[in-house]
C-alpha cells in the first residue's frame, strides 16, 4: 500500500526548480502530485511520480541529491468534513503526521491526499478498519 | 619491513648529524660563490662560510622566503650555469606571482632517490601498478610520483589529474594497486565509484599516497573505510624538490623526512626563535644536496612540529607531524586565530558529512561575519525540513566549541563549491582591510 515518493534537496536560487521538472520531463516522467517544503536557505521537493525508480535515477545522474520516502496516499470525500474524518482516525490511535498535501487532480467525486506518518503500517490498517479508502501505490502511479 | 635506502633512513643519530655537517658545509660553500643574493646577505649578516661547520650553526644563515624567488624570478637563485640544467618546474603556490625551480641530472637523481623512498614507506614495490593521478606538466606532482616510482621498476600509469570516471575504469581494468593524488580528488573517486556501482571488492588497490593539500585525520578514515585502502599522507614542495620531501609509512605517526638531503627545523613564525623537538611552529628546509636551486632556511608557511624518536617501521629519520595549517592561510576572524583545517576536521567529526565545504567571511559595520557551506550527501539528506536544521545547529554548535566564534551554517546542492586542479577551493574572504 505504501506509496514511493521522491524528495529533492533544492538550495533556494532561482531556476533550481525548473532543472528539476526538465530533468523530468527529459526521462518522460509524468508528476501528479508535488510540495515544497522550504526554510530561508534551502527546500525539499517532495513528488508523487509514475515511475519512482526511474525518476530517481534521472535525477541522481543530473546531480542532484535524492532520497526515496513510503507514505500513504488515501482518497476522501469532497466535502467539507471529509479530510477532517480521516485525520480523526490517526489522532484517536494517536499517530503524528509528519507532513501532507494534497493531489492536483482527484478520482471520481473523492479528493486525493498524500501523508507521512509516524508509523504507516499501523496507520494503513487504522484508516482502512475506520472505512478510510488507502490507494494501492500502482492505481497512484497511474493517476 | 621494506626499506628503499636502508643504510640512510635507518641511519644513526650520530652519523646521520656527521652527514649533515658534511653537506651543509659544503652547500653553503657552493651558494656563496655561486649565487650573489645569498652572498649579499650574508655578508650583510657578518656570516662567511667558514662559520658554517654543522648544523648548529644554521642558525647563523638568512631565511630564504618565498619573496626571494620572486625577487630573483626566474632563475636569480640558480647555483649553476643554466646549461646544467635539465628541467624547469613552477610552484603550484596559489598566491601570488609564479616561482620557478630549476634541476640537474643529479637533482632528477635526488628527488627520484626521495620518492622512490616515500612510495615504499606506502608498500610499493617493482610488481605494484601505481596509478599517477597527480596532474603532469609544471608542477611537480605527476612527474616527480612518476620518477621515484620508476626507479623502484614499479609499473607507472600516467594517467595525471581529472576525469574520475576515466579513473575509476583504469583503476578497475589495469588491476591498480597504488593510488598518488591529492585527497580531495581520491574522495571524489570514492564518491563516483559508489555512483558507478563498482564495488571495492573489484579493484586491486592496497594503499594511496595522498597530499599537495591539507587533509584531516577522519578524512583519512573516510577514505581507508570506503576504499578498503592504507592512505599515506606525502609531503612535498617544489621549493625543497616537489614531492617526497617527507612520507608516512604504515605507522601514520608522522612523516619520515630523507634528512640526508633536506634538514628540517621548527621555528616561530613570530619571533624566528628555533623551537626545541616536539614543538609546533613553521617547517624551515635546508637542502644539502641539490645543485641548481639549493636554499637555506627556506620558510614553508606550513605548521607542523618534529619527532626524531626511532618510529615502530624501525627508520630513524625525523618524521614532521601532518601539516595541520598554514602560517599564511590562518585567518582573523573577530580576533580569532582560525585555521580552515579546523573547521574540516569538526565537519569530519559530525561522521555524515563528506568534506566539500567553502568558508565565506564577510565583514559588515565592522563586525565579521563566518559563513561555512557544505555540500549536501546523500547520507545527509533527510526529507524532512527538521532534520537538515538539526544538521545545521549541529555543525553550528560544534564551531563554537572548537573556536570560539559563532558562524552561518548553509547545506548547499553538491558540487556548487568550486573545485580547481582537484582541490576545493577553501576560503573565500569578501573583507576589505
Amino acid at each position: 500500500m505504501l506509496v514511493k515518493q521522491i524528495s529533492v534537496f533544492l538550495e533556494n536560487k532561482s531556476g533550481r526548480l525548473a532543472e528539476v521538472t526538465k530533468s523530468l520531463a527529459a526521462g518522460g516522467i509524468d508528476i501528479s502530485a508535488l510540495s515544497i517544503a522550504d526554510t530561508k536557505d534551502f527546500g525539499i521537493l517532495r513528488l508523487i511520480v509514475n515511475d519512482p525508480e526511474k525518476a530517481e535515477k534521472a535525477l541522481k545522474n543530473d546531480g542532484f541529491t535524492v532520497s526515496c520516502t513510503n507514505v500513504i496516499a488515501i482518497a476522501v470525500e469532497d466535502r467539507p468534513g471529509g479530510l477532517s474524518e480521516a485525520l480523526k482516525v490517526l489522532d484517536d490511535n494517536s499517530i503524528g503526521i509528519e507532513y501532507m498535501y494534497a493531489f492536483v487532480g482527484k478520482t471520481s467525486n473523492k479528493a486525493l491526499v498524500i501523508l507521512k506518518t509516524e508509523d504507516s503500517e499501523k496507520a494503513i490498517k487504522s484508516l482502512e478498519a475506520s472505512g478510510i479508502h488507502v490507494l494501492p501505490s500502482k492505481q497512484v502511479y497511474k493517476l | 619491513m621494506d626499506y628503499w635506502n636502508e643504510t640512510y633512513e635507518c641511519m644513526s643519530r650520530g652519523e646521520m648529524t656527521r652527514v649533515q655537517n658534511d653537506r651543509l658545509a659544503n652547500t653553503v660553500k657552493r651558494i656563496f660563490h655561486n649565487v650573489s643574493y645569498y652572498r649579499e646577505k650574508m655578508q650583510k649578516n657578518g656570516v662567511e662560510p667558514s662559520d658554517i661547520k654543522s648544523i648548529d650553526d644554521l642558525r647563523k644563515l638568512p631565511f630564504t622566503y618565498k619573496q626571494d624567488l620572486r625577487d630573483t624570478y626566474p632563475y636569480g637563485l640558480f647555483a649553476l650555469p643554466l646549461s646544467e640544467i635539465v628541467r624547469i618546474h613552477v610552484s603550484s603556490g596559489t598566491t601570488g606571482k609564479q616561482t620557478v625551480v630549476g634541476y640537474t641530472m643529479k637533482d632528477i637523481d635526488t628527488w627520484s632517490e626521495a620518492m622512490a623512498r616515500a612510495l615504499v614507506c606506502a608498500g610499493t614495490d617493482r610488481h605494484s601498478f601505481i596509478q599517477i593521478a597527480y596532474g603532469y606538466g609544471l608542477f611537480t606532482g605527476g612527474l616527480g610520483v612518476h620518477y621515484g616510482a620508476e626507479r623502484i621498476g614499479a609499473s607507472v600509469i600516467p594517467i595525471s589529474g581529472g576525469n574520475t570516471k576515466r579513473q575509476i575504469q583504469i583503476m578497475r581494468d589495469f588491476g591498480t594497486n597504488i593510488l598518488a593524488c591529492t585527497p580531495s580528488h581520491a574522495l571524489s573517486m570514492v564518491e563516483e565509484l559508489e555512483e558507478m556501482g563498482v564495488r571495492k571488492e573489484e579493484l586491486s588497490i592496497k594503499a594511496g599516497v595522498f597530499g599537495g593539500e591539507p587533509w584531516s585525520e577522519n578524512m583519512r578514515n573516510e577514505i581507508e573505510e570506503r576504499l578498503g585502502i592504507l592512505a599515506i599522507d606525502i609531503y612535498g614542495l617544489s621549493e625543497v624538490i616537489g614531492p617526497g620531501v617527507a612520507s608516512e609509512c604504515e605507522c601514520k605517526c608522522g612523516l619520515h623526512i630523507p634528512e640526508d638531503h633536506f634538514i628540517p627545523e621548527i621555528i616561530d613564525p613570530v619571533t624566528e626563535e628555533i623551537l626545541p623537538p616536539g614543538s609546533t611552529g613553521e617547517l624551515v628546509f635546508s637542502t644539502i644536496t641539490k645543485e641548481g636551486l639549493p636554499l637555506l632556511r627556506y620558510r614553508t608557511r606550513d605548521i607542523s612540529s618534529l619527532a626524531c624518536d626511532k618510529c615502530d617501521c624501525g627508520r630513524t629519520a625525523v618524521r614532521m607531524s601532518k601539516v595541520s595549517g598554514r602560517t599564511d592561510d590562518m585567518l582573523i576572524i573577530r580576533g580569532v586565530n582560525v585555521f580552515p583545517s579546523q573547521i574540516e576536521s569538526v565537519l569530519l567529526e559530525m561522521g555524515e558529512t563528506a568534506p566539500h565545504y567553502q568558508l565565506v567571511i564577510d565583514r559588515k559595520d565592522n563586525f565579521d561575519f563566518l559563513e561555512i557551506l557544505v555540500e549536501m550527501t546523500p547520507s545527509l539528506f533527510s526529507d524532512e525540513v527538521r532534520e537538515l536544521e538539526n544538521i545545521e545547529n549541529k555543525i553550528r554548535h560544534e564551531i563554537q566549541g572548537t573556536l570560539g566564534i559563532s558562524a552561518g551554517v548553509r547545506l548547499v546542492e553538491p558540487k556548487t563549491i568550486e573545485r580547481s586542479m582537484g582541490k576545493a577551493k577553501r576560503v573565500i574572504d569578501k573583507r576589505k582591510t
